[in-house]
């Protein structure tokens, strides 16, 4: 009573201040302007302040963020590229707000579609960024990025993302999601040993059986 | 028999000739007759003890040319529900209003008006609610089309295989996105006359409870541009000196027909659409809609272990967060300015860096699928759940409860103001903190258990004075219950898979469905109708700011004007989900 309540509240307050000058002097320079000190601002022990000086300094992006999607390519030994889409159209079928937009083509001769689209268009806004395009692909060819700073002057112009624009190595993608691209990988592998051992193993039969 | 089978016996031996079974192919409860609504709606208020009336919507059957509106109606002492179904024919839909006898539907009636097009006879204040009055139509209506349409359902046709793209805006083109009622002619000389209802309206309420003195009411609008009011949203309040003798809140400006856009998607696309509804809490949203889905699909009881687990960590983790940034803007509202709102903000920053490294994002998470959810949580993560739970947030949310509770001037500001008696709390259907403060432990996690929740050690949180300062208290307690929770989810978080299978395209069986979950504001239920295809032919979001907002009226009638803005800061609205 008697503003004693305050007074407590108060303390808090200069607590606080407080806090921001002692872990200034503990912690020297480190506590700003290096991703160590970033580091420690969002740590449990954090005292007084506690913001990110954006742009010079930047929150790590975590492996799980999300940001407007890219698509995969594969570089091959001969130098040149593959596109791991195969336009099967599940992404533009499962996206929200329906802005993914994808030409597929039929090669002239057989009049059998191509797997590999010829236009693939990304209407990034209105993209949601709601990462289901990746989550569904089975190719995992489309998946999504970490690049956030896309702001520009004009968005009839750059906001409409084409084939071009969206492809990235699949290298760009191991270094961003280093945890799930060792996973693809090793599925990946596991999944061609497989194949490798069935391919043998009827080689193996198809020789029995011709030596009989 | 159980309990509810008994009462449904019973209602139908009651009135005979009023109520049926509904026995189309799943659904559940009963078919009244609407002469008899109010009448089995009594009785079940009065002598059967269903005196909560949580969620009233509407149905358009075109197929079968009838309207319906649809009632859930519970026990404020817990258990499951009973739903009534009400038929109208499409071309005179009128059904009685039920809001003699529960106040709460007074603006779910208005809604279903709004955007069904169900005429609730006796409705003292039948105006539209969350559209604008020269609105052409009831857009929930199966007939009615937006002015750029391009196919009734997703994925749309034109996408894949042949997909030339058009930007979106050059089919929307400004001007061309509005269509006006026939006879309706120029927006500009256009005058609305329900603004003249509202005023008329709070003016005879004023009379009503006024002074008794020969003065003046003057009418004060604040809003829709007010700080005070978190968003866009309107209060015309009547004033008499500095008294408050009338209110009544105008929403809808940031109404962007969720419902329909919901109807259009796929199942699955709904999920990042819900982030957005009540975007403080994102994941319980994801949790509720989750929830409805797979009651539909008949995946409730194969949801795997680890995958509920993290659905309740999340879960208590965004109640944490949004009860830190509702207490910080309660201080915001009384005038301490920014400081005590930047410390309770500081530790949901923590909070959200937990959900960008597991869902991906920081505020539209996206995180849950029909069986369990998206993504598991790295090693890393949950070192740092842990640390937060079992460390810094109690440590922190003692220093903050240090910081405010006591304090005279917050004592001073909201003792006794802004009362909500428990009575009117269960008639207005207040749901959440607001209702709990006022004395009723009345919680879904443990009246109706969903998920796990039957297994954790925790209190329902309540306090008995119904005002500001127990909506306030009453979330710091549930902040340390949540704690408490997480602390035992995560000692026996168990390995193994997190979701049960991932189909993109979802047909869902035929049938109803109605999923709810405790959400920070409260009960979030979801109703959903399938017609046997992969998208839901009603969508309906039970949003808990929304009907919440029915009992500032009464919370506000006596005080003084400046208290108002406290008051709406205690029943912690977000618009995005006011308005959907
Ligand atoms: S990105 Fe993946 S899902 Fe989309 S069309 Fe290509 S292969 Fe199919
Ligand atoms: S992230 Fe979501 S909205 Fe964006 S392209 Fe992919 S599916 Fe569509």
């Amino acid at each position: 009573m008697y503003g004693k309540g305050i007074l407590e509240g108060l303390l808090v307050t200069l607590k606080h201040f407080f806090g921001t000058f002692i872990d200034d002097i503990r912690k020297g320079r480190k506590r700003y302007m290096t991703d160590e000190g970033v580091e420690y601002r969002r740590s449990k022990d954090v005292k007084g302040i506690f913001t990110v000086q954006y742009p010079e300094e930047r929150l790590p992006t975590p492996e799980n963020f999300r940001f407007v999607p890219f698509l995969v390519y594969d570089e091959k030994e001969d130098g040149t590229n593959e596109i791991r889409c195969t336009s099967c159209g599940i992404c533009a079928k499962v996206c929200p707000p329906q802005c993914i937009w994808i030409e597929q083509t039929t090669n002239p001769k057989t009049g059998r579609p191509v797997p590999e689209p010829v236009k693939f268009f990304i209407d990034i806004d209105i993209c949601m960024n709601c990462g289901f395009c990746a989550d569904f692909c089975p190719f995992d060819s489309i998946k999504m990025d970490h690049y956030y700073e896309m702001a520009s002057f004009d968005r009839t112009k750059t906001n409409i993302l084409d084939l071009t624009k969206l492809s990235k190595p699949a290298s760009y993608h191991a270094e961003i999601h280093p945890i799930h691209f060792a996973r693809e990988e090793e599925i990946r592998r596991v999944k061609e040993q497989k194949r490798e051992e069935r391919r043998l193993a009827k080689e193996q039969r198809l020789n029995k059986f011709k030596s009989e | 028999m159980n309990e509810i089978a008994v009462v449904k016996s019973e209602l139908e031996i009651r009135f005979p000739d009023a109520v049926r079974k509904d026995d189309r192919e799943g659904f559940q409860g009963y078919i009244v007759e609407k002469e008899s609504l109010v009448e089995v709606a009594t009785a079940l208020r009065d002598d059967f003890g269903y005196d909560y009336l949580t969620s009233v919507t509407g149905v358009d059957y075109i197929e079968e040319d009838i309207l319906e509106a649809v009632y859930h109606f519970y026990r404020s002492t817990g258990g499951k529900e009973l739903v009534l179904h009400v038929q109208t024919p499409r071309n005179n839909p009128v059904i009685p209003s039920l809001y003699k006898i529960f106040h709460g539907v007074d603006f779910q009636e208005r809604e279903a008006w709004d955007l069904i097009g169900i005429k609730f006879e006796g409705h003292p204040d039948l105006r539209r609610i969350l559209l604008w009055e020269g609105f052409n139509g009831h857009p929930l209506q199966k007939d009615w089309k937006e002015a750029f349409y391009v196919e009734e359902k997703k994925p749309f046709d034109n996408r894949w295989p042949e997909g030339k793209i058009q930007q979106i805006e050059e089919l929307n083109k400004f001007g061309k996105n509005v269509r006006y009622p026939e006879n309706f002619h120029d927006p500009e000389s256009w005058k609305p006359e329900h603004e003249d209802l509202l005023y008329a309206g709070l003016l005879d309420l004023a009379e009503k409870t006024g002074s008794g003195l020969e003065t003046d009411h003057v009418v004060i609008n604040m809003g829709p541009q007010h700080p005070s009011t978190h968003g866009v949203f309107r209060m015309a309040v009547v004033v008499d000196g500095e008294t408050i003798t009338a209110l009544k809140p105008v929403m809808g400006y940031l109404h962007r027909n969720h419902e329909k856009i919901g109807e259009r998607n796929t199942y699955i696309q709904n999920i990042p659409y819900t982030d957005r509804l009540d975007y403080i809490s994102s994941l319980s949203n994801n949790f509720g809609y989750a929830m409805a889905v797979e009651k539909l699909l008949g995946y409730t009881n194969e949801i795997p272990e680890r995958a509920e687990y993290l659905r309740v960590i999340m879960a208590e983790l965004t109640r944490i967060s949004n009860h830190l940034w509702a207490i910080g803007f309660l201080l915001n509202d009384l005038g301490a300015y920014f400081t005590p709102s930047l410390y309770a903000i500081q530790e949901r920053e923590l909070i959200l860096d937990i959900f960008e490294e597991v869902t991906g994002a920081r505020m539209m998470n996206n995180y849950h699928r029909f069986g369990g959810v998206a993504k598991d949580i790295l090693p890393d993560a949950m070192k740092k759940i842990e640390n937060l739970v079992l460390d810094r947030l109690p440590r922190k949310v003692d220093e903050l409860d240090k910081y405010l509770t006591k304090s005279e001037l917050l004592q001073s500001r909201t003792e006794g103001v802004g009362v909500l008696t428990p009575e009117d709390a269960i008639n207005m259907c207040a749901v959440g903190p607001v209702l709990r403060a006022s004395g009723v432990p009345y919680d879904v996690r443990r009246a109706d258990p969903y998920s796990i929740y039957d297994r954790f050690d925790f209190d329902v949180a309540v306090r008995y004075h119904g005002d500001t300062y127990d909506r306030y208290l009453i979330r710091m307690d549930e902040i340390h219950q949540s704690l408490r929770i997480l602390q035992q989810a995560l000692k026996d978080i168990p390995e193994g898979p997190i979701l049960l299978r991932n189909p993109y395209n979802i047909k869902a069986p035929k049938g109803e469905a109605y999923g709810r979950v405790e959400g920070p504001k409260g009960e979030l239920g979801f109703y959903i109708v399938s017609d046997g295809t992969s998208n839901p032919y009603r969508y309906h979001v039970r949003s808990p700011s929304f009907i919440n907002l029915t009992g500032l009226e009464k919370m506000c009638v006596g005080q003084k004007v400046a208290d108002v803005v406290v008051i709406l800061g205690s029943i912690d609205i977000i618009l995005g989900e006011v308005d959907r």
